[in-house]
């Protein structure tokens, strides 16, 4: 087995990447993309700076002419607005386009609904045939996000035209780029764009990839299941802790070979493969828990302090778990003040997300299901939408929309780049009112993404929100689930020497480097039927503490599993040649050739070589028996007496 | 060892469901249910049977319950609070939903109106429901280290599962109520192809075959609508969930369709609060109900409003679907008693009655008065319409099912016994796995699947799969192991042979038993092969020309060519092969003995007569060729031109 990381990931939007080869399947990983890298974009449109705008009216409808403002080689330490990328954004993935082979690909398993944003750049390919396995959960959430990022990225569209063919200008002239840009768009060390691909157009073919996989995507799923050996809870792991472990010994036919990949907490920027109750909303029993809910109360107060003071608040989190969690927290406070401040959620996907997030208790929380149970709605948003409270729009631009639109107000919408959706038009509103808040996630370089919106006087309230399992958990887990083996990232090692690790064998990976993952053992597991062991006729070895037996069988695979049953055929009569080994001792064989009745004696040659002996058989008749260390001899005689030499010789040799 | 499938209910019969299931030493208590034809003892199972002390909690690993109808869940808050089973429970997310429901107007029925004593309380319907813990659909869940269970989508009633259990090597399926195809609100049973050696199905229409089930609901959309349109009343009597549901999904469709404005009413026991349950779990309906979430709720009623009791006599036609279903009692039975006079009436009743309801008497010919209790007798003369669809599979489906899984044994419950016969016949003769149908408190046991672990060797496995994967192309090409491939063969999920694995087990000492392929027995134990052969030395005459005697220096390979020559044109021997200083048939090895004395040698050349001495060996394998090969040789005579 070999694994090959493609990305570590950066945090909860970016979640790793792997390709894993077992036995020349190729599967990969979670399929992500990573948006921050958005924020090399100017965003749309784009008339507050007035230098652009100059040129691009001056050089008529081309955005191609607008590149001749950027041509020159830049060398100042701060980034201005007119540094960014005056384009159709093209969006960068884990996956090397230029370097990966994806006809290859056997199979794409995704973790994350974050983590399928890149499959509409797979599928369109057209010699990609690999089959893709996602939670059904995690593959209609996924769907609505692709959804909402084809419809708002269509904004540029609208403002550049129809897109360019071929490389974009941008991309050609990256000398040309401020060097903070170029790094984003080129990685540390990585010197081409293979990680680049232009918008697709719609997510129409992963809908039809799913519908299409409905049947398997369970299947697979179960086998996964399956073969998890899920003797650990996960909700001893307290929830909201993300599980990292992908165990794949159904392939090998039961040899056990599990594995952990990437872990973290969004604080060390790593993130891992979410699993089941991982990706909606975080559990509260447990001590992170609790001190996740202190900061959804901490940022629920400041808005609402907000918007009390008479400004609003802009709130474009991606993490649908905190936004759900955040919706009820303010709406309860704001009650508690008697406050009649309305709530937003404007984004082309808002009402059918909220609507799927009421559908799917099995995928909640423990305590959200309870709500299930005792026959509430599991999230507070279906009342406070009843009540008028929170009010869904699909965009700004409709005239409902326009019509209930007031302020202060707390908005959620996206897109937390600050390139993307209605954010940019409500930050252009709102940049310079010093009253108003604007709530970004740890991990987003503030300063770079904000810069189109200068000068901001807005206040901007930056927090993290936990998306990956906390180091200090790392070995609790590894201890429940006894992994043979665990790979972890390399760049982390350090943070495991603290942690008491030294039962678990541990192999170290790096991005871009492909690790061989040693095979724990040269032999597959079968299961041996009872009926079939029963048939076996051990034999024990004279001078080893071992027996052995002959084995006549039939060898099945069932399901990725190896099971020898018996058979009713019986043996071939010209194969009852038995094996032999060892030495046969002269002396002793003599004894036992006597105990037949057979006389005998030790017979030297001048013709025989040293360590050889011949036995002169007399009685009966003649025969002589020619022993060498590794041949014996028998010479042709009457059938009864070969038959009672080779049974004095079975009994001085080991044979089977 | 063998599974122990101890019947405590359903046994010949609808009602009660529970079969309590020992299996590698575990014990499974499938479905905990109740029977609706019975008031006395007879309702629940013996649970006496499972444990004599009444510790129920160590004589039962885990409870799975399949669905939440009263035939399957009924007795659970019985068992788990008045008999004090206080372990595991299992069932799916929308099953803990809304079996409560189902339990507490059941209670509400016995009690309220029929003034029985009380079995359970609410209280112990609420601390019952809080042991249960929720499974998803193909979840694997280890109930312990060694019991896997996984629901399955059933079909029937929303969140029917099959359920699947493993404890070892051995593995079963219990299926509960199951529809084989998809109805107007639920999607089709759907399992994966598993190695069972039992399967216990349901068998409520074991010999019934139907055909679509469209054809069906017209005619009960035209029979409501025809009572309607001549100013009657419909009363549909179905219990809380399920049917309700299913049938209500249907009439506001077709009011809808239609622009109907007859009232459709929901009795107290089908509070709207059900369909705040289905709409929360509308994932666990079909395709076509689930797409609606985000538009318009299927189960967002439009033309459904609640019932009040002074409606009962309110003049003017409408539907009315009222608990308890099969009109045991209760506020359907209320409502039956003032409807069921009047022609212009129509009652519709579920395809199952159990024996005992007003429903089965309903059924059973078609009476015009009927004996409610002593008092009470009703003069019948309203329509009644059967309901001829069905949540459960037909017999086809039943089959199917059996042939798909294709496990070792197979056990009916939930059915009527003639019937159950005939399938039984029928599975036993049609696909030649061993069914039975036992009856109420009876033990069925069946042998189990058990196996050894052991492992194999990688050239063992690849020399019995590289001649398959040829054979199975059906190409004629070399069986090299080269061209096996490894991805090919994992991508084929089952390969069954008949050909038959030689090979050896070694079991040493602090190790697991090995299986090898005979030639990895010796370098595995580090040894090296003694091989015992037959030898045989003997004359061949030979004529020496003068020529020959010239060209002395080459006789060696000269006279083993000439052999080879001879030996090769017979047929028998054409597989024979010339080496720089021997010849080989299979085992059979012969040279030009170079030696004065042979030990090998006994007979002695006859005196004058030039020949040479061919000295031969054989494995044991090859006597028979050895000896004919041999005679051959003796026969000759070399060096004639
Ligand atoms: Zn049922
Ligand atoms: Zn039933
Ligand atoms: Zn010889």
């Amino acid at each position: 087995m070999k694994l090959t990381c493609l990305s570590q990931g950066k945090g909860f939007y970016f979640p790793p990447s792997h390709v894993l080869d077992i036995c020349g399947f190729k599967i990969l990983i979670d399929c992500p993309i990573d948006l921050s890298t958005l924020t090399i974009f100017s965003p749309v449109p784009f008339d507050y700076n007035q230098c652009v705008e100059a040129q691009i009216s001056s050089d008529g409808d081309s955005p191609n002419s607008s590149s001749g403002s950027f041509k020159r080689r830049r060398v100042e330490k701060y980034l201005e607005v007119s540094d960014l990328v005056c384009a159709e954004p093209w969006y960068k993935t884990a996956l090397n386009w230029k370097l990966t082979d994806v006809s290859l690909i056997d199979v794409v398993l995704i973790s994350s609904p974050m983590a399928m944003l890149g499959l509409p750049f797979l599928t369109r390919i057209k010699e990609a045939s690999a089959k893709i396995y996602a939670t059904e959960a995690a593959a209609k959430l996924g769907c609505l996000m692709m959804e909402d990022l084809v419809s708002m990225h269509a904004e540029y569209r609208q403002y550049y035209g129809p897109a360019e063919s071929g490389v974009p200008h941008w991309m050609e002239e990256l000398e040309a780029l401020s060097p903070v840009l170029r790094e984003i768009v080129l990685g540390k060390e990585n010197t081409n764009l293979g990680h680049w691909q232009s918008m697709y157009s719609g997510c129409q073919r992963v809908h039809e990839e799913n519908s299409d996989t409905e049947g398997a995507i369970y299947l697979s799923s179960s086998s996964f299941v399956s073969a998890h050996a899920m003797d650990f809870d996960y909700h001893s792991l307290q929830g909201n802790d993300v599980i990292i472990f992908s165990d794949f010994s159904y392939l090998h036919g039961g040899k056990v070979e599990r594995k952990s990949v990437g872990h973290g907490s969004l604080d060390l920027s790593c993130s891992a493969y979410n699993e089941r109750e991982a990706q909606m909303v975080p559990l509260v029993d447990s001590d992170e828990g609790s001190e996740e809910v202190d900061k959804l109360a901490f940022i629920s107060s400041c808005i609402v302090n907000t918007v009390e003071q008479g400004g609003s608040a802009m709130i474009p989190i991606g993490q649908l778990g905190v936004i759900l969690l955040l919706v009820e927290q303010i709406s309860l406070s704001l009650e508690a003040l008697n406050l009649k401040i309305p709530i937003y959620m404007i984004s082309s996907v808002a009402e059918e997300t909220l609507a799927f997030t009421s559908i799917i208790p099995e995928w909640v929380s423990k305590q959200r299901q309870h709500k299930l149970f005792s026959g509430e709605a599991l999230f507070g948003h279906i009342d406070l939408v009843k009540e008028k409270k929170l009010h869904l729009f699909s965009g700004i631009w409709s005239s409902e929309f326009v019509t209930a639109w007031q302020e202060p107000c707390i908005v959620f919408s996206p897109h937390w780049s600050l390139r993307l959706g209605p954010v940019i038009h409500l930050l252009r509103r709102w940049h310079e009112d010093p009253r108003s808040l604007l709530v970004l996630e740890g991990g987003v370089d503030a300063e770079l993404a904000l810069l189109p919106f200068k000068p901001v006087a807005m206040k901007v309230l930056q927090c993290s929100f936990l998306s990956g399992i906390r180091v200090n958990k790392i070995q609790p887990l590894l201890e429940n689930l006894q992994p043979k083996l665990v790979l972890f990232p390399k760049d982390l090692e350090s943070l495991l020497a603290s942690e008491n690790m030294n039962s678990t064998p541990l192999l170290y990976y790096c991005e871009n480097e492909t690790l061989r993952v040693p095979r724990l053992s040269d032999y597959y597991e079968a299961d041996m039927e009872t009926d079939l062991a029963f048939q076996l006729k051990p034999k024990r070895m004279r001078e080893r503490d071992a027996a052995m037996a002959r084995l006549r069988g039939k060898l099945e695979i069932i399901c990725g599993k190896y099971f020898l049953v018996s058979t009713n055929s019986s043996p071939d009569a010209s194969q009852n040649q038995l094996l032999h080994w060892g030495s046969i001792d002269p002396d002793l064989l003599l004894a036992a050739l006597k105990r037949k009745g057979i006389e005998g004696y030790l017979r030297k040659d001048t013709e025989i070589a040293e360590e050889n002996y011949l036995v002169q058989v007399e009685q009966p008749a003649k025969a002589v028996i020619d022993i060498s260390r590794t041949r014996t001899v028998i010479s042709m005689t009457d059938n009864t007496l070969v038959a009672n030499i080779l049974q004095a010789i079975e009994s001085v040799v080991d044979s089977i | 060892m063998a599974i122990d499938c101890l019947v405590l209910g359903a046994g010949q019969e609808v009602g009660k469901s529970c079969v309590v299931v020992s299996i590698g030493g575990k014990r499974i208590m499938f479905d905990c249910g109740m029977h609706m034809g019975y008031h006395d003892h007879r309702r629940y199972p013996d649970f006496s049977l499972i444990s004599q002390s009444g510790d129920f909690t160590s004589a039962i690993t885990c409870i799975i319950i399949t669905h939440f109808h009263l035939d399957h869940v009924g007795a659970l808050p019985y068992f788990t609070e008045v008999c004090g089973y206080n372990g595991p429970i299992y069932m799916t997310y929308p099953t803990k939903a809304l079996a409560p429901f189902m339990l507490e107007d059941y209670r509400k029925v016995m009690v309220d109106r029929r003034g029985e004593q009380e079995l359970f309380t609410s209280d112990d319907i609420m601390e019952c429901m809080k042991k249960v813990i929720p499974v998803d659909l193909k979840q694997t869940v280890k109930v312990d280290s060694e019991l896997q269970i996984r629901a399955y989508y059933a079909g029937h009633v929303l969140g029917a599962a099959m359920f699947y259990a493993k404890v070892g090597e051995s593995a079963m399926v219990y299926t509960g109520d199951y529809n084989m195809t998809p109805d107007r609100h639920l999607g089709a049973a759907q399992i994966d192809r598993l190695q069972l050696d039992l399967l216990i199905t349901e068998s409520t229409y074991a010999t019934t075959v139907r055909d679509s089930k469209y054809a069906r609901e017209r005619e009960f959309i035209k029979a409501v609508h025809k009572c309607v349109a001549g100013g009657g009343k419909v009363l549909i009597p179905t219990f809380a969930l399920g049917r309700a549901q299913e049938l209500c999904i249907i009439l506001d469709d077709y009011w809808e369709r239609m622009n109907l404005k007859v009232p459709i009413y929901f009795s107290a026991g089908l509070t709207i609060q059900a369909n705040v349950y289905y709409k929360m779990l509308i994932g666990w309906t079909s395709q076509k109900i689930k797409s609606t979430y985000a538009t318009r709720n299927a189960f967002d009623f439009k033309h459904v409003c609640s019932f009040d009791r002074s409606l009962i006599n309110a003049p003017g036609p409408c539907v009315l679907f009222a608990t308890p279903g099969m009109i045991s009692g209760g506020f359907s039975l209320e409502v039956f008693k003032h409807w069921a006079p009047s022609e212009m009436n129509l009652v519709t009743l579920p395809g199952y009655c159990v024996a005992g309801t007003v429903g089965h008497k309903l059924m059973s010919g078609k009476p015009t008065r009927i004996d409610i209790d002593k008092g009470t007798k009703i003069d019948v003369r309203c329509q009644i319409h059967q309901l001829s669809f069905s949540p459960h599979t037909d017999g086809r489906g039943i089959m199917d099912l059996v042939r798909f899984l294709s496990p070792k044994h197979v056990i009916l419950v939930h059915g009527e016994k003639p019937k159950m016969a005939l399938l039984k016949g029928k599975i036993h003769s049609e696909l030649g796995i061993k069914c039975y149908d036992p009856a109420n408190n009876e033990t069925v046991q069946v042998p189990s699947t058990q196996t050894l672990k052991v492992n194999v060797t990688k050239p063992f496995v690849k020399k019995q799969f590289s001649e398959i994967s040829t054979h199975t192309n059906g190409k004629l090409e070399c069986k090299s192991t080269e061209a096996w491939d490894e991805k090919k063969i994992l991508s084929l999920l089952q390969i069954r042979d008949e050909r038959v694995a030689e090979a050896i087990l070694l079991m040493e000492k602090s190790k697991k038993a090995r299986v090898m392929k005979e030639d990895e027995l010796l370098p595995n134990l580090g040894l090296k092969e003694h091989k015992i052969e037959l030898g045989y030395c003997f004359p061949i005459s030979v004529q020496i020309s003068s020529t020959r005697f010239q060209s002395n220096a080459s006789d060696t390979t000269s006279w083993l060519h000439e052999l080879f020559l001879k030996v090769t044109i017979e047929d028998e021997f054409n597989s024979v092969q010339e080496y720089s200083d021997h010849l080989k048939i299979g085992s059979f090895h012969a040279c030009l003995c170079p030696k004065e004395r042979c030990p090998l040698r006994n007979d002695e050349l006859k005196e004058g007569k030039p020949a040479i001495y061919v000295c031969c060996t054989w494995s044991l394998n090859d006597e028979k060729l050895a000896q004919r090969v041999i005679a051959f040789m003796k026969g000759l005579e070399l060096g004639i031109s």
